[in-house]
């Protein structure tokens, strides 16, 4: 049992050890969809939602695996779940919400390889965190994945108007910036219990 | 992928990997674990070959399959297939050497989701005999090594001041600490593309004179 407080893990999920810039999970869609803020906010909400649900159910499988004994299942079980799980919640909301399903449409598909889903599964499950523990986990690192992707949208509508040398241009020049950007963020580390 | 007159020879689709397709400086896939655990070259070198072995074994398994697996359901079954792979290196890391289970951590477990991987599948073991599929996979892994390989040396030689746990430099080397840390990956990362960069422009400069002569 953990005995972390949910604001200490809300703080730590979201700016202490930032998935993206301090663990490196999700930095496909960090250099993708970062293009412009209003995407990148989108994408930032449906990776949030989904990370809420597939922490739900990790955490229930994980209860299950623990009471029959078979821990070597836990990776294929996870991650076929989490692969299921989107599909349904894609098929959910295309039902209930149409605008919605339109906003989020290409990136729902896109997040099954996300590894920030998949990690976070697995992190909550290594420090055996609770249930309550486990959705403000999930919260929280999606609230960082968002604010990463944002800033990170923010700087490079700026950079858009700023001419550089052919050579820079593209992947060289974004993870230059994602590294001044994870400079700054080990300045929460002081932050940390 | 280079579709020619005649079909490239099994040579061709090993080799390619390698180099000309390199899946981390030219494709820009699977940079989660590229970034994560590079920060000393021996990480890297384990990451890389475990990457290896899935890819491979993934490779030949999907390929032996590839008439079986109903074209609906093909990419939910190329992630067990994949998933059961990486169980198995996860044991045998484990059993290996804990302490470098403990430093690569999650990151094998996440080896499922690099999408090199599930790329090689669909995009190449998929249509493919198994012994192209094997080769071609082994070429991939072995330019993921290569390249995790640059990243870990580089950020161990400057963040520690040593090439796999041998001291390069006199007593009054000072590490740049923030080669080791996160931020150090994306900046190493970087400096790479920008190379792989130049040589590609100044490839392709030399190839346009020679058309225009």
């Amino acid at each position: 049992m953990n005995n972390d407080p949910l604001w200490a893990i809300f703080l730590n999920a979201c700016l202490i050890n930032n998935f993206v810039l301090a663990y490196f999970l999700g930095i496909c869609p960090f250099l993708g969809v970062s293009g412009k803020v209003a995407t990148a906010t989108r994408m930032g909400g449906a990776v949030t939602f989904v990370m809420i649900v597939s922490s739900t159910c990790a955490y229930g499988i994980n209860m299950l695996l623990i009471a029959i004994d078979a821990p070597f299942l836990k990776l294929i079980s996870f991650i076929a779940v989490i692969a299921s799980t989107v599909q349904l919640v894609e098929m959910f909301i295309k039902k209930v919400s149409p605008a919605l399903f339109r906003a989020l449409g290409i990136f729902l598909p896109l997040i099954t390889t996300n590894c920030a889903i998949l990690g976070l599964a697995l992190f909550q499950t290594n420090k055996e965190y609770n249930f309550a523990q486990c959705l403000v986990y999930a919260l929280g690192a999606g609230a960082g994945f968002t604010l990463a992707l944002v800033l990170m949208a923010g700087l490079r509508e700026k950079l858009g108007l700023a001419s550089v040398p052919d050579v820079v241009k593209g992947a060289a020049l974004t993870l230059v910036l994602a590294g001044l950007l994870s400079i700054v963020f080990m300045g929460f580390a002081g932050l940390g219990a | 992928m280079s579709m020619h007159d005649q079909p490239p020879s099994g040579t061709d689709e090993f080799i390619k990997g390698i180099w000309k397709e390199n899946p981390v400086f030219v494709q820009a896939l699977g940079m989660c674990p590229v970034l994560a655990v590079t920060n000393t070259a021996m990480n890297a070198i384990a990451m890389g070959l475990a990457t290896m072995f899935v890819l491979v074994m993934s490779n030949i398994t999907v390929s032996t399959l590839r008439r079986v697996i109903p074209r609906q359901v093909r990419i939910a079954t190329y992630i067990l297939i994949i998933a059961t792979f990486v169980t198995i290196v996860e044991y045998v890391i484990q059993a290996i050497s804990l302490d470098l289970h403990k430093a690569l951590g999650a990151f094998i477990s996440l080896i499922v989701v690099n999408c090199l991987i599930l790329g090689r599948a669909e995009a190449f073991a998929s249509k493919n005999t198994v012994v192209r599929s094997a080769l071609d996979g082994l070429g991939s892994g072995i330019g993921f090594v290569f390249a995790l390989f640059c990243l870990g040396a580089v950020r161990e030689i400057f963040g520690a001041g040593e090439l796999f746990g041998v001291e390069l430099f006199h007593d009054g080397f000072q590490d740049w600490v923030v080669m080791v840390l996160p931020s150090g990956g994306f900046f190493t990362l970087a400096a790479w593309l920008l190379v792989f960069n130049a040589l590609r422009q100044r490839r392709e400069a030399a190839q346009a004179r020679e058309v225009a002569i």
